[in-house]
């Protein structure tokens, strides 16, 4: 095989962990009740349509985008609206949730819940952009911003390249991965849909290659698909970062400050194709998500279909329950996840995993001196230096971070994962950022 | 209770010790070939100076710094191993102290402890010692190959001694028989400070530095490679045996310097460009002191000449950020 394409500047190997990479998607079931975020996304947050005692139906609409960079918030399930307010969130912060309590599991009428795939895609770029509004379409790769204003090319930019971003690189997620095992064809389709959305014919899949049942079975569909390809990349955090990914497959950086569109490319995650081919092709709104239920103290490891709203503490318990080994319970990967206060909070669109990590694996060692190894500098895939960010934060020399481009940070935690004395460098960097941003 | 805490939930296990305790492992072979060269005074010269070292670091820490005992971590093993690598194996156990005191309380605690000194600290403690007893610093006991307990060896002079001290008009006939040869150098057979002698040596102990992922290849390859082009450019231009580059690489400490002290983490630039500057100007000034100073040679001179120039390498040089390149 040749050289498999990466990104040039730092990173890192952590262990992987993908103990659920043979675990076929199962249907998590429903739960009593689900809690409904209104703001799952980058943005404003949805303004509400519903009241208590309200009785819904799984896809209607419970809250409506606020603006453009917004996005539409649909049920779930069916059943009746419990209360429509302040629910403490995963970090123990109150959010507006809407509160359901599940009845039975009917659908609206409009959503085509057959099982064949379709390969026609009869609607201009226009309507496709209007379903993908209508459904509540985010980015599911973690960063939750919009997707038809991702996919709504400002005219005086040009896109010739469109990412498909199957990398996964967190250790222990496998949803994706799972995903391009299983719906490959949808997932091309869906790749298909955006192009038609930019006129162009150019879409690659970027596939890790520790990944292979997934690129087979990508690679097997693409021979029917012109213009979409699969693209093998080597094993690294933070491939699956968007920049990270672009230098990757094309060689191009996006300049500091600016879109992935200035470097002609748009990045969509494998599962964003995936809910964008369900929501054009088969009317389905975004209510339900794949995610992976994993960690070195989960009893059971397994990938479900989850339904938007689901408390956490629902699938832990699907996964063997909370051991009494599990010192922390992470929404999303152990490298940019959070670690949750309440695990009743719910699985949100851009929840691609619940980790039950023991002591020993998510410890955070004490810190020493800096020993000035200069490891951090090394690994920053954005040439940053984080141990001298760090020095500056400690002093309170706040204008001097600007020439060290720490708003460039993406915050993927790989200086922090390898400083030997442990230093907290990626706090530093993101405390950083925020006084920055302040001025 | 669960716990909470920032991002990331997972580190390396590789720690400062772990670092530490893989530089010690590199620094094995050449203590072997130290005692294999010089017998038991070698190994008496070594465990006084890494006791030392320790014992200052563990008073420094505990009574002085009034922080964790930094004594687990190895560091100050290091520098009392370096330490013993740039003496000659007939040093009096009191003047090793002296260095070791030197070393850790002088060159590093005073500056707030590990990673904050500016100057190497096994350096600083040789060039003490060299400046402070020089008789004792320059009086090389001769190698005598296995011999282990044989204390009394024959002193002489060092491969570089030899050379400064060549008159222009030396034929290269004269020096036959005077100076080792190429093999002798690099197993070590010859005169020298306990460390420095066998270039095989340091060179697995470079291997494995570089195997795991300790140190990168920046600092070693372009500081011996300087050295190597200046001497290789003036020998070839003049054909002065005093301008040998392969002798040049071979003899003195440049190996043990341009491998384990100018790759000193405390003490050298921050990214791999400011390294690379680093590591030609260390190059530069070896060669120059060496060729046209009155000491035959100057490595440690040299790589503490470019700590001192560290703190402004690395206010100037910053490596190059994504998003720069238009």
């Amino acid at each position: 095989m040749s050289k498999l394409k990466t990104f040039p500047m730092g990173g890192i190997h952590p262990d992987k962990y993908k103990i659920t990479s043979e675990s076929p998607i199962m249907d998590a079931g429903l739960p009593e009740i689900v809690y409904i975020p209104v703001k799952q996304h980058i943005g404003s947050p949805a303004k509400i349509l519903v009241a208590k005692g309200d009785k819904v139906k799984v896809g209607t609409l419970l809250a409506d985008a606020d603006g453009i960079v917004s996005a539409d918030v649909h049920s779930s399930v069916s059943g009746e609206v419990l209360k429509v307010e302040a629910v403490e969130g995963e970090f123990g912060y109150v959010e507006d949730m809407i509160t359901i309590r599940v009845e039975g599991d009917e659908f609206e009428p409009s959503v085509d819940l057959s099982s064949d795939i379709a390969r026609e895609i009869p609607f201009t770029a226009e309507e496709i952009i209007a379903k993908i509004r209508q459904a509540g379409i985010v980015g599911m790769g973690g960063a939750g911003y919009p997707t038809p204003v991702k996919t709504s090319i400002p005219s005086n930019k040009k896109v010739d390249t469109l990412i498909i971003n199957g990398i996964e690189c967190e250790p222990f997620l496998t949803a994706d991965d799972r995903l391009m095992v299983e719906k490959a064809e949808q997932i091309v389709i869906g790749a298909k849909i955006i192009n038609k959305i930019l006129g162009i014919q150019n879409a690659v899949i970027a596939i890790d290659e520790n990944k292979p049942h997934a690129v087979e079975a990508v690679s097997k569909v693409t021979k029917t698909y012109v213009g979409v390809n699969v693209q093998v990349c080597a094993t690294k955090y933070p491939q699956g970062g968007e920049k990270q990914l672009i230098t990757a497959i094309t060689g191009r950086e996006v300049p500091s400050g600016k879109l992935p569109a200035d470097a002609g490319c748009l990045v969509q995650n494998v599962g964003t194709a995936f809910a964008i081919y369900e929501a054009v092709m088969k009317n389905k709104p975004l209510f339900e998500r794949i995610v992976t239920v994993s960690g070195d103290a989960c009893l059971h490891p397994a990938n479900y279909r989850v339904r938007i709203g689901t408390p956490a503490s629902f699938l832990i318990d699907k996964a063997g329950g909370l051991t009494p080994e599990t010192a922390k319970v992470i929404f999303g990967g152990p490298m940019m996840g959070t670690a949750a206060f309440n695990i009743n909070a719910p699985v949100t669109k851009l929840t691609s995993g619940i980790l039950l990590l023991s002591e020993k694996t998510s410890r955070k060692a004490p810190e020493n001196s800096c020993i000035r190894c200069a490891k951090c500098t090394e690994v920053c895939p954005v040439g940053l230096q984080p141990y001298l960010i760090a020095r500056k934060v400690r002093g309170g020399n706040f204008d001097e971070l600007r020439d060290c481009h720490v708003l460039d940070c993406i915050e993927c935690g790989c200086c922090a994962y390898t400083c030997p004395a442990r230093l907290p460098l990626l706090d530093y960097c993101k405390l950083a950022k925020s006084e920055l941003k302040k001025k | 209770m669960l716990k909470i805490s920032t991002a990331p939930h997972f580190q390396t296990t590789r720690d400062t010790r772990s670092i530490m305790l893989d530089v010690v492992i590199a620094l094995m072979p050449a203590a072997l070939a130290a005692v294999l060269f010089f017998g038991i005074n070698a190994l008496l010269v070594i465990f006084t100076s890494v006791a030392g070292c320790v014992l200052f670091e563990y008073l420094a820490c505990r009574y002085w710094l009034k922080t964790r005992n930094t004594t687990t971590d190895f560091s100050a093993v290091i520098t009392g191993l370096l330490l013993a690598y740039n003496l000659p194996s007939s040093m009096p156990v009191w003047m090793t102290l002296v260095g070791c005191f030197m070393a850790i309380i002088v060159a590093k605690t005073c500056y707030g402890g590990l990673g904050k000194n500016i100057f190497n600290p096994a350096l600083v403690g040789r060039v003490f010692l060299f400046i402070s007893f020089p008789v004792q610093m320059t009086s090389w006991p001769q190698p005598h190959l296995a011999r282990f307990w044989e204390t009394d060896a024959q002193t002489g002079a060092t491969t570089l001694g030899i050379l400064k001290h060549l008159d222009a008009e030396t034929s290269a006939t004269a020096l036959q028989g005077k100076l080792p040869g190429y093999w002798d150098m690099f197993a070590g057979n010859i005169g020298g400070c306990l460390g420095e002698v066998s270039a095989l040596a340091l060179l697995i102990g470079l291997f494995y530095l570089l195997w795991r992922r300790v140190i990168t290849w920046h600092i070693p390859f372009y500081y011996v490679s300087t050295v190597f082009l200046i001497t290789a450019v003036l020998w070839l231009s003049t054909g002065d045996p005093r301008y040998d580059p392969l002798t040049h690489l071979f003899s003195g400490g440049l190996l043990l310097g341009a491998f384990f002290m100018a790759t000193d983490y405390a003490t050298s630039p921050m990214n791999k460009k400011g390294q690379v500057i680093f590591a030609v100007g260390c190059g530069i000034l070896t060669v120059a002191i060496r060729l046209w100073s009155a000491y035959p040679e100057g490595v440690s001179f040299a790589i503490l000449i470019m700590n001192a120039f560290v703190p402004l390498i690395d206010k100037y040089v910053a490596p190059r950020f994504y998003g720069s390149r238009r």
